[in-house]
């Protein structure tokens, strides 16, 4: 079964899909009338609560002010794109978008790698300790945040003092400290592709004369390319949509943007159109990028959960 | 040590360990025995430096009395035994009576929520099994939630929440005239639905995703020898589909409450710093606590508390759900 995933997703995702269609239109769950309508009520529904807050995030954002200032219109009295030029100047934006790039992007690529070494040695190899050291690290994702916040917060600042390193307030703090929150949960999946992937074929490369680090960039990684994609994807949501520690350990230069935007709700006059212009700018990319890639997450999901 | 020398003993020694996955011999060289743990090592530092070592930190924390005088340096604070759970257990006192409302209040949010997002997410997964017109589509559309930034999307919500220009009461009071005024969301008893919305909204693609994950892996012929058998569709969601998602059930529901349970971001986005009391979670009324006093060491003790709480909920859990049938390796 784990081969089965590691074959439909590895290699093409999309025609399997499509595969996978084929063999369930003919699929004898012939359905009574009475499931299609309740299917169509179902979905119609889902589909317009969860399209609701998009449509007003993307509605509200072509608005002029007195259309968002009052009763709330489905129809805008004029559509302006004067938000999105001002969105720029009431907050530094910018800024903050370029802070939320790097500290993302910095803990993504960490974050990745660290977690492709620890899900190689889980996945290959036995040692003692092995258990310990997953139910340990997945068990990270218990913690309320809160309980580690403030000692963490504390050890940044006696490490800036002892050592001159700025991590509280920084950039490379945050990039740690979120690199760690997406790490519990890329080993977990990893290391499931990893085991999907025959032992066979990092032998050979072994045999071939490679190390077993080598073996491992040579031979696992490109097999695992989709889950690797996947846990990417993972890592870099989580450090772009962060909300607690941002808003403690970052100052007015590396503010990133999940601290940045409530800027424009503590204004005295919440400039409702820009703040719903300024999301949607900030979203667009996270969630182009998500849809791109999401067949990844599913199939990372389907290799590394469900086994 | 060289690869050479080595070479020789490893290679019958994994292909022992392949197929079962029998430990392999310990014997072949210290290299061979230290390599796992080097490749662990970045990664468990990481785990001890952000997240071990400060819940450890916070543990010690809870039993010191440490108010703003100790920040810079927290050893000094004097000791303080018990007396932070006792001022954070003690329901007659306000402190203690006010955690005890933001955990009620957590509990009875948190089971709606999961319940709901899972109800959502299985509902949806299932009647996308099955191939029609606008399927792929949906399947995207219904992600879109899960890829929003999370402050984003409650920033909408709070949008449309607002009470004066937003579009539930638009719809609510002036299209559809429920109520003799336009009611508050964010404030007052309402937030708390207000708040279930957002986090339903927000939280049900995950259960999709991963239920539509643990759907592909249900072979087509059960169906088949299902519906030859005669089981309609309902007989064979009951039997089948629902059956063989019992695992990947167990670990979503855990996952599911545990995040909800912690949830921090959607609160503090939705009310800022103060939520109203109806919508009073958990751990931003911890964080309120500590910030507003500036004593982080009642603010630890109830952390740890809500440790305590989640460590015996999730393993009286793992061992209810997984009773009754094998343990898969982790």
């Amino acid at each position: 079964m784990s081969e089965n995933a590691l074959r439909h997703t590895g290699r093409a995702p999309r025609r399997t899909a499509r595969a996978r269609g084929r063999t369930a239109r003919r699929s004898p769950m012939a359905a009574p009338r009475s499931f299609l309508w309740t299917r169509r009520i179902f979905l119609t529904l889902l589909t317009t609560f969860v399209l609701l807050p998009v449509f007003v995030m993307v509605s509200s954002s072509l608005k002029p002010l007195e259309d968002v200032s009052g009763k709330f219109r489905w129809i805008p009295s004029g559509i302006t794109f004067r938000p999105y030029l001002d969105i720029w100047e009431t907050v530094p934006l910018a800024d903050y978008f370029v802070n939320s790039i790097v500290v993302a992007g910095a803990a993504t690529v960490f974050s990745v790698v660290v977690a492709i070494f620890a899900a190689y040695g889980v996945s290959r190899y036995d040692f003692r300790g092995k258990r310990v050291f997953t139910v340990t690290v997945l068990s990270t994702q218990m913690f309320p945040g809160i309980l580690f916040l403030l000692p963490l917060f504390l050890i940044y600042v006696n490490i800036g003092n002892a050592t001159g390193i700025a991590l509280f307030g920084s950039r490379e703090g945050l990039v740690l400290t979120y690199l760690t929150f997406s790490l519990p949960f890329s080993i977990w999946m990893l290391t499931g592709y990893f085991d999907s992937i025959p032992r066979e074929l990092d032998e050979a490369a072994k045999v071939d004369g490679c190390g077993p680090v080598k073996a491992l960039f040579r031979v696992i990684v490109p097999a695992a390319s989709p889950g690797i994609i996947a846990v990417a994807v993972y890592a870099f949501m989580t450090a772009w949509g962060e909300v607690l520690f941002a808003s403690v350990m970052t100052n007015d230069t590396t503010r990133t943007l999940a601290v940045g935007l409530q800027g424009y709700a503590t204004q005295n006059d919440v400039y409702w159109n820009q703040v719903m212009a300024a999301s949607l700018v900030v979203s667009v990319p996270v969630v182009v990028g998500f849809l791109l890639l999401q067949r990844y997450l599913v199939a990372g999901l389907t290799a590394g959960a469900v086994k | 040590m060289t690869r050479t020398a080595v070479a020789p003993e490893r290679e019958p020694a994994v292909r022992k360990a392949a197929p079962g996955g029998a430990p392999a011999p310990r014997r072949s060289g210290r290299r061979r025995i230290a390599l796992p743990y080097l490749l662990l090592l970045p990664a468990l530092l990481l785990e001890l430096l952000v997240h071990l070592v400060p819940m450890l930190m916070g543990i010690g924390m809870s039993f010191k009395e440490l108010t703003q005088f100790y920040i810079r340096d927290w050893s000094a604070a004097p000791w303080a035994g018990l007396d932070n759970f006792a001022v954070s257990i003690d329901f007659d006192a306000p402190v203690g009576q006010a955690l005890l409302k933001s955990f009620l209040t957590t509990c009875l949010f948190t089971v709606l929520s999961v319940a709901l997002c899972w109800f959502l997410g299985t509902a949806a997964a299932i009647f996308l099994q099955e191939e029609f017109r606008g399927r792929g589509f949906l399947r995207t559309l219904f992600l879109v939630p899960y890829a929003l930034p999370v402050y984003t999307a409650v920033i909408t919500w709070a949008f449309m929440f607002q009470r004066d220009n937003g579009l539930i009461n638009h719809v609510l009071h002036d299209q559809l005239g429920i109520g003799d005024s336009p009611a508050f969301w964010l404030i007052g008893d309402n937030s708390f639905w207000a708040l279930l919305v957002v986090s339903v909204w927000k939280g049900w693609p995950f259960a999709f995703l991963t239920v539509m994950a643990g759907l592909q892996n249900i072979p087509r012929d059960m169906y088949e020898a299902a519906s030859l058998d005669g089981a309609g569709v309902l007989q064979q969601i009951r039997h089948i589909t629902l059956p063989s998602l019992r695992p990947v059930n167990q670990i979503l529901v855990l996952v599911l409450f545990l995040w909800t349970f912690n949830d921090f971001n959607t609160p503090f986005v939705l009310f800022g710093e103060a939520a109203p009391e109806a919508a009073d979670l958990i751990s931003l009324h911890i964080y309120q606590s500590s910030f507003q006093t500036w004593n982080f060491g009642t603010g630890s003790a109830m952390s740890v508390l809500l440790l305590l709480f989640l460590l015996v909920v999730t393993g009286v859990y793992l061992l209810l759900t997984t009773r009754g049938r094998k343990t898969s390796d982790v």
